[in-house]
């Protein structure tokens, strides 16, 4: 039988920080180590999340199907045009109400920088839509609109849902084109 | 509850970035700056001090969960009492009012408060997506995470409902900056024009570069006590310290996604929003023209949250005319808009009055160039210290910047800690300080004074 072999040392590998030379004071005086620069090292980080919409699932669901639906609190008829599974006067469970995605710019701006996520996408104009139907807004992409023309004309515009045609359970599975 | 005295504060320089140092030893520096302004060292508070509250935003900027412990460990305060708290851009706000509860309701008689950000140890494009997972991420943040693009929407709705300027909104950015040039704290000291302003980068349609708040590298810390803790640290300092109180505190809060923002009627308005100096037949017959015109409160133009930590602020500190009875503001001012907002969610002038507000001259301090013709003479500055938009917003940090700098107008003291008195406010008696977090989620509004 032969003998495990255990080793002592942890073999060096080409994996991360890679370090040749570091100064460092040669003799007894460490005096000089209060001045020295600070080190600064990469360090990775990226997950991938199991990440739920829970309660408000139908509304991706919907999308997904080329249909917008919103939420109503029955008894009252308040309205979200962004989901919401509770009304937050009543505190009462809402149901489920398809509407056209027509409706007005009630805000808007163009995006010429962002998050690391979306900088391949500038300029780009987000907009909150108001629907006749809904009591509150719905956040969303304008497209087709000119990023130059930009002017506070633009509020009141009406505008038009546009589905992607393979959605990608985001909200953006719908987008927006001005209607007139 | 007992009264609460604010005696001392530090705050570290706010800049771009601090590889030199971890978080811990910037929050080191500001600790030390407020104990060393008291007198006393390190021994002789810690045999006083009854605990702590830590603050800092985001555990994806410092990359290391507990981070708060960790300063206070650094600091040399175990195993006294502390907790962290976050609430997004209020979070150093909002830490400062748990520093003042926690000696208000008599659980401690010195309690010292800090916050601290790191935002440096990534790229500002990475940042601004750490920023907006502060957004709702099933509906807001997949559409274009970017704060900077909601507070625009924002602005583009209030210059829509009031007329508002890109002019008035650059009339602060000039203001802050040209303060800033006199603190040595702050991040960005610049003589800038209205010109300079708008022709910067444009950001978000139509905020620019000069219009927004850069990300900083800070910690600040402020130590509250009570009558006893007062008499303690007076004793052990061998000298009487300055009286300044917390007068009054207010918080309120709003919906995280902006769109689901009330659209209130005139009688709701008046029922829960208005403030006192509000209540008058002028006011009344204002907002009704308004309401007329299609205003709805608070809509995506106002921040509800706002208003009511300053409804609630001034019950508290028996504030009825704040233009007159505030000496001076240190307000969230993370964009010009926010600032112009804020003027009238803390009652500075009616909703819709803003804009006009910003470029008068009533919110410049006095006796400072800013290279404009201003029809008014100040009445009650608004960042003295050159807000965020000019010392820069380190999250964690800097509702508590806010706290010292306000600290050292109500003391007399700017002088000594800025080493130029051009921003200390004339006869400073009573000063407020806001924090705002998220589109307007979270707001703190804290009421200083100096004691008679």
């Amino acid at each position: 039988m032969s003998k495990k072999v255990i080793s002592k040392r942890i073999e060096d590998n080409l994996q991360g920080t890679v370090v040749f030379s570091v100064p460092f004071p040669t003799g007894d005086d460490l005096s000089s180590l209060k001045h020295m620069s600070p080190i600064v090292i990469k360090q990775p980080y990226s997950i991938d999340y199991n990440y739920s919409y829970g309660q408000d699932s139908p509304f991706f669901a919907a999308l997904a199907n080329g249909r917008f639906i919103v939420t109503r609190e029955p008894q009252t008829g308040y309205t979200y045009a962004t989901p919401r599974a509770h009304d937050m006067y009543t505190g009462r469970e809402t149901e489920w109400v398809e509407i056209k995605p027509e409706g007005r710019i009630h805000a808007f701006t163009v995006c010429y920088f962002g998050s690391e996520a979306f900088l391949p996408e500038t300029p780009f104009i987000l907009i909150q839509v108001e629907f006749d139907e809904c009591d509150t807004l719905f956040l969303g992409r304008l497209i087709g609109a000119d990023t130059d023309d930009a002017n506070i004309k633009w509020i009141g515009k009406k505008v038009k849902g546009r589905f992607l045609r393979n959605a990608k359970l985001k909200p953006t599975d719908i987008y927006f084109n001005l209607a007139e | 509850m007992q009264p609460v005295y604010v005696v001392s504060g530090g705050v570290s320089k706010f800049v771009k970035a601090r590889p030199d140092k971890t978080f811990q030893g910037l929050v080191k520096e500001a600790y030390d700056y407020a104990l060393a302004d008291l007198g006393i060292d390190h021994s002789q508070f810690f045999e006083l001090v009854d605990g702590s509250v830590a603050s800092y935003f985001s555990d994806h900027f410092t990359r290391q969960l507990m981070a708060g412990i960790m300063a206070q460990d650094y600091l040399g305060l175990c195993p006294k009492p502390s907790h962290r708290v976050e609430g997004g851009g209020a979070t150093g706000g909002i830490c400062f009012q748990e520093g003042w509860k926690a000696v208000a309701s008599g659980y401690m008689d010195i309690c010292l408060a800090f916050g601290f950000e790191q935002m440096s140890h990534v790229e500002t494009w990475k940042g601004n997506e750490f920023i907006a997972l502060a957004s709702d991420i099933s509906f807001d943040y997949p559409v274009g995470g970017f704060y900077s693009g909601y507070y625009a929407m924002m602005v583009t709705r209030h210059m829509a409902e009031f007329g508002t300027t890109v002019e008035q909104l650059a009339h602060v950015s000039v203001k802050n900056h040209i303060n800033a040039y006199h603190n040595p704290y702050a991040q960005k000291r610049q003589r800038l024009t209205i010109e300079d302003v708008r022709s910067s980068p444009m950001v978000a349609w139509p905020l620019t570069r000069n219009d927004i708040c850069v990300m900083s590298d800070g910690a600040a810390a402020v130590i509250f006590c009570s009558e006893d803790g007062l008499a303690k640290l007076e004793k052990a300092a061998g000298h009487r310290l300055p009286r300044v109180k917390v007068a009054g505190i207010g918080r309120g809060t709003d919906a995280m996604r902006m769109s689901d923002r009330p659209h209130q009627s005139y009688e709701d308005f008046y029922k829960y929003n208005a403030l006192p100096n509000e209540q008058n037949d002028d006011d009344r017959a204002y907002y009704k023209k308004l309401w007329k015109k299609g205003f709805r409160y608070p809509g995506v133009h106002s921040f509800r949250a706002g208003r009511m930590a300053s409804r609630e602020a001034y019950k508290n500190a028996g504030i009825v005319d704040p233009l007159h009875e505030i000496d001076f503001v240190e307000l969230h001012d993370a964009y010009t808009s926010s600032e112009v907002q804020t003027y009238e969610d803390m009652g500075l002038c009616r909703y819709g009055e803003g804009g006009p507000m910003a470029a008068s001259g009533k919110t410049f301090m006095p006796g400072i160039d800013y290279g404009l013709k201003l029809p008014e003479k100040p009445v009650c500055p608004v960042n003295p210290s050159g807000g965020l938009i000019a010392c820069g917003h380190p999250v964690g940090a800097t509702g508590l910047m806010q706290a010292v700098f306000a600290l050292w107008q109500l003391q007399g003291t700017i002088k000594k800690h800025f080493g130029d008195p051009a921003l200390q406010v004339p006869k400073a008696h009573r000063g407020a300080i806001h924090s705002h977090a998220g589109t307007g989620t979270y707001v703190t509004v804290s009421i200083l004074e100096k004691e008679k």
